[in-house]
């Protein structure tokens, strides 16, 4: 293939928005459950439980880890196209991120909803 | 007279003579009653040895020309006072760019960036008799941008510059974006918002903020890349 310099993909303002707005959401979460944590006291794994037993709590956690793992998704995208000039390597690396984080969502959802 | 010694680390690379860059220690008689600035210095390292290869041109903030790392720090000789220096004064050409001897560097990269943004005002517009006009409110917007001597100091302090010079159109090439998506006379707004819409182009700004730290002219080029984005995030929703 000629060396081409190749950019104008035109896509990025999606993530860059998603990106502050999980970070928000994440911050919002954190003063929540510290918060819930303040007032339940938890000092033992009954009263974790009943924490996350509550419906609200749940969809709040959900939510948190959605926009942790899509957060997360954007950052090392970053950091794999800063760094690995290979673009071959780059897909690997994305798509070992994506699976990655994707196993993880489903994996914590599922501990979420067993709790 | 004012007179003493002032120790100097400088960056020497002759691509014809030597194998690989070395620093040399030099040292020379500066005269503070006339003797002002980095660049005056300069002057006088180079009578000493003319084999001191640096570019400068207008000796007062205006080309751009004598921009390199001066302690670390990238900023333009001719602006820089002697006085507030550390010693040794380590001076090295600026980073991320090739060298083409000592303090020289090749600039081809950064007016690459500088000219895929079309610096250059776009209005199909019919021609007016004499100038096109703008409100005094709309010409404001301009200052702060329109100063820029393109002397690549803040580009070649950018990390993310660095890692890809050829697809990050860098913090002086968006400066100037800026300045003509900010141009009421401009009709290519649309078009350069398009352009710059890319994960390489404009998004590897992560606002480190280097580029603000260093510009000799006290110009804010993180400040534009976030008015680019904010305008294309109020023409998306
Ligand atoms: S923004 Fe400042 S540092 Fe950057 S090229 Fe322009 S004048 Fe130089
Ligand atoms: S704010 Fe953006 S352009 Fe300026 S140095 Fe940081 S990454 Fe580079
Ligand atoms: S010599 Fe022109 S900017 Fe310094």
């Amino acid at each position: 293939m000629v060396n081409r310099i190749l950019v104008g993909a035109h896509y990025g303002l999606k993530d860059w928005i998603i990106q502050r707005a999980t970070a928000v959401l994440m911050a919002v979460y954190t003063v929540l459950f510290l918060v819930v944590l303040a007032i339940v006291r938890p000092d033992s794994f009954e009263a974790w439980r009943s924490i996350f037993a509550h419906g609200f709590m749940k969809f709040a956690t959900f939510l948190f880890l959605l926009s942790l793992f899509y957060h997360a998704w954007i950052g090392v995208r970053d950091i794999w196209m800063d760094y690995i000039k290979s673009g071959g390597l780059r897909l690997l690396l994305m798509i070992a991120t994506v699976a990655v984080l994707v196993g993880y969502a489903g994996w914590a959802t599922q501990i979420l909803w067993r709790m | 007279m004012a007179t003493s010694t002032m120790q100097f680390k400088i960056y020497r690379y002759d691509p014809d003579k030597d194998n690989a860059p070395y620093m040399q220690d030099i040292s020379v008689e500066v005269n503070f009653d006339v003797d002002r600035k980095l660049l005056d210095i300069l002057t006088r390292l180079k009578a000493k040895d003319d084999s001191l290869s640096y570019r400068r041109s207008c000796r007062e903030g205006i080309c751009g020309s004598d921009a390199m790392n001066i302690n670390g720090k990238n900023g333009l000789a001719c602006l820089t006072e002697i006085k507030d220096l550390k010693q040794p004064v380590v001076l090295r050409p600026l980073p991320g760019l090739p060298v083409i001897r000592d303090l020289i560097v090749d600039m081809t990269q950064f007016f690459k960036q500088y000219h895929s943004i079309k610096p250059y005002l776009i209005n199909d517009g019919p021609r007016p008799d004499r100038e096109r006009l703008q409100s005094p409110e709309d010409r404001e917007e301009l200052n702060g941008l329109y100063e820029c001597i393109l002397c690549a100091c803040c580009s070649t302090s950018c990390p993310s510059f660095w890692w890809n010079p050829d697809k990050f159109v860098g913090p002086a090439g968006l400066l100037n974006a800026y300045r003509f998506i900010a141009d009421t006379r401009d009709q290519a707004t649309n078009e350069r918002l398009d352009d710059l819409e890319d994960p390489y182009r404009l998004f590897r700004c992560h606002t480190i903020m280097n580029c603000v730290d260093v510009c000799p002219k006290g110009l804010n080029p993180t400040r534009a890349i976030g008015k680019i984005k904010e305008m294309m995030v109020r023409r998306a929703i």
